[in-house]
């Protein structure tokens, strides 16, 4: 079967006075219907922009590069006109964003804009819609579907503002949620109830989630198969009980290992060395070579493509053809945050 | 890791000691501004920090931690209370007698992009303690200047530029040298990693640990992130609307988490382990508003203890040691001082019990 979402070669660049940013630069997955996939990655390695390029939602100097393909429900995204994606988006691809005070309208009551949604792409009547909207809330778990409806956003606390997003996203029975961080802004008795509500959801409706965040917590408490992504790149790719079994990626396995986890408690905590290279002049090998615990010299910085290195589990580090070399690690060219970094 | 960690409230010789402090902030409406009510952000909390130790204090938005933090340094004035400081009643002091013992009292923000003034270099955000507290000037300056940045982890040049030519783990960095430049004994860490990716709050969190060792320092390490306070705190106190709801070695608290919040608060932190999925407590509603907290237990509205009941609606519990050093806030958690028959006598129908789910324990 065909995958819901096809994604190929995407790259979007942002052309600023420093440079071209190449925040997007090459990335391919799929995502089946019903499937959970996370992405995840930290603060700039091109999570978010993936999010919002599905989406087409990228504003100048940003632009989705020629070549690029987003196959969904049997369309090439990246050429649909304008006025075909907002078919799309909303209706058959629907975003949940981190911060509900900002995705919310002030001065429109929360009913009004969920009822907004359904009367835009279904067509129906006012009263319809608000019914619709009504009924959608409450299945978000909003305690007095009716009455909360005709107030405004600020009357809400975070978590319920989180549902009122959700149930804006849910509405039209998208095919496609994308989620970005959805629970980070929130507390975390109120994250594990928005959780246990979205994955309750998205097997009552049969939708598939894309799920981006920073928390493997998160990843590993939702998702089925999980991307990460590093510097613009994807790095490692795989199901999400062989992800956190068996890292291959040193950047993966840097980033489990420099978490903090409940119940094993280790005398000092392993670090990343360094920080991200500018999105502007990604370096022309392994863009995690600096940083890196294993990294050697190869002929004219080769750039390592996804190797295959288990069962639907890729990893584009050089150490699948070296795997010795894991066993002697070095320290980092990068010896310090400070130093080397601004 | 500690000596006086295990012993509690009843630490001897605290470097710093807190008791019964309250802040309310005034609630006004109208035209002329008239008081109708006041939001009581911190409510009775009695604590005792030991010198060298880790105090991590966590608890969700709005439960009253950062205002504790900032209402001891009299950031914040609070409204009623004792704040003893090796020995010194912190309260009583004048404003010159507060700006000597701000050098010994510092504390490092959250926003590391907010809190550094974008018009000064680095340097002189570094030097401006110096100054200020008459510890140096001129080429010694300079020298210790210098000094500071190296120590965490940031270049000697540095001190020529400006806060917004550094990431985000560099301004924390800055803001950490700042607190460090008076030389003093606590220091308040106002959720100082929250902000920052993973690979860079390792990288904080560890510089953190070797100045402490390195120069002696005590902290009150305020976060809602329960990992990372596992990972730094000796002992942790949990607060929910205003008030201290349980306090425990760091090792005790997790490993047998007593008041039913602190155990609903722990089963909802995600674990990074596919293969580990557990129960969870979820907790039904939001936080109620801390300007109309409920009456007697505040948590009783969410509460899942079993032998959950009337009297929890009526009887205020009382923070008491349930086992060595760890004290509790619930009637319905054995051992309490509050009697079966006053349980009664308030309505009560379930004994108290001894309740530790699964869900909550990481071991």
């Amino acid at each position: 079967m065909a995958p819901l979402l096809s994604i190929r070669d995407l790259r979007t660049w942002f052309y600023t006075e420093s440079g071209i940013a190449k925040a997007v630069d090459g990335v391919s997955f799929d995502v089946g219907a019903g499937e959970t996939v996370g992405i995840v990655g930290e603060s700039g390695c091109g999570k978010s922009v993936t999010a919002l390029s599905i989406l087409r939602l990228i504003q100048p100097p940003g632009r989705i590069e020629s070549g690029s393909v987003m196959e969904f429900e049997g369309r090439n995204l990246v050429t649909l006109n304008d006025e075909e994606m907002r078919k799309v988006r909303g209706n058959r691809i629907s975003m949940i964003f981190q911060e509900p005070m900002s995705a919310l309208n002030p001065v429109f009551t929360v009913g009004d804009q969920v009822a907004e949604v359904a009367r835009i792409h279904a067509g129906v009547s006012r009263r319809q819609a608000w019914d619709k909207a009504v009924e959608t809330l409450g299945l978000t778990g909003i305690p007095a579907p009716e009455e909360r409806a005709k107030q405004y956003p600020h009357q809400l606390s975070g978590g319920m503002r989180q549902r009122v997003l959700i149930a804006m996203a849910l509405i039209m029975k998208p095919a496609l949620v994308i989620a970005d961080e959805p629970t980070t802004a929130l507390d975390v008795t109120i994250q594990a109830q928005i959780l246990d509500l979205l994955m309750h959801l998205q097997k009552e409706f049969g939708t598939s989630i894309l799920m981006i965040t920073h928390d493997l917590g998160v990843i590993a408490e939702t998702t089925s198969r999980v991307i990460v992504m590093y510097a613009g790149e994807i790095v490692e790719q795989a199901p999400v009980d062989e992800l956190f079994a068996r890292p291959h990626h040193p950047y993966t396995e840097g980033l489990m290992h420099s978490m903090p986890h409940i119940g094993h408690d280790q005398a000092r905590l392993n670090v990343i060395p360094g920080t991200v290279p500018a999105p502007t002049n990604w370096p022309k090998g392994c863009r995690f070579f600096e940083r890196c615990p294993y990294s050697w010299d190869l002929p004219a910085h080769e750039h390592p493509p996804l190797f295959d290195v288990g069962a639907n589990h890729i990893s584009r580090c050089h150490l699948a053809r070296e795997p010795q070399r894991r066993q002697d690690p070095h320290p980092p060219l990068v010896v310090q945050e400070g130093v080397d970094a601004a | 890791m500690n000596s006086a960690a295990g012993s509690g409230q009843s630490a001897s010789n605290p470097l710093l000691s807190v008791r019964n402090l309250r802040k309310e902030f005034p609630i006004r409406k109208g035209v002329f501004s008239r008081q109708v009510g006041s939001l009581k952000a911190v409510n009775d909390v009695t604590f005792d920090v030991s010198r060298g130790e880790t105090l991590g204090v966590v608890g969700e938005s709005g439960c009253g931690k950062t205002t504790t933090g900032r209402a001891i340094l009299r950031l914040i004035e609070p409204t009623d209370g004792q704040i003893v400081f090796e020995g010194r009643d912190v309260r009583a002091m004048s404003t010159s007698e507060l700006r000597g013992v701000r050098r010994e009292m510092q504390i490092i923000f959250q926003d590391p992009v907010s809190s550094l003034n974008p018009r000064m270099t680095i340097g002189a955000i570094v030097r401006e303690g110096l100054t200020i507290h008459k510890l140096a000037e001129g080429a010694a300056a300079d020298a210790r200047v210098s000094q500071l940045l190296s120590e965490v982890g940031l270049r000697p040049e540095y001190a020529s530029r400006y806060p917004h030519e550094f990431s985000g783990g560099q301004r924390q960095r800055i803001g950490i040298a700042r607190a460090l430049s008076v030389e003093p004994k606590f220091i308040v860490c106002d959720e100082p990693v929250s902000a920052l990716d993973v690979s860079v709050q390792a990288q904080v969190i560890n510089l953190l640990e070797d100045l402490q060792r390195d120069h002696n320092l005590t902290y009150m390490f305020i976060a809602h992130d329960l990992s990372v306070v596992e990972h730094i705190a000796d002992r942790v106190a949990v607060m929910y609307l205003g008030k201290i709801v349980e306090l425990a070695t760091a090792d005790d608290l997790y490993r047998e988490p007593l008041m039913p919040y602190t155990q609903a608060l722990l089963s909802a932190v995600p674990v990074a382990d596919p293969k580990a999925r557990k129960e969870r407590i979820i907790l039904s509603g939001d936080v109620p508003s801390p300007a109309s907290p409920p009456p007697g237990c505040v948590f009783h509205p969410r509460c899942h203890h079993p032998a959950k009941d009337v009297a929890c609606m009526k009887i205020v519990p009382p923070l008491e040691e349930k086992a060595p050093g760890h004290f509790v806030h619930c009637i319905k958690q054995t051992p309490t001082t509050i009697s079966w028959e006053q349980q009664k006598e308030a309505g009560g129908v379930h004994p108290p019990e001894r309740y530790l789910p699964l869900a909550a324990v990481h071991a």
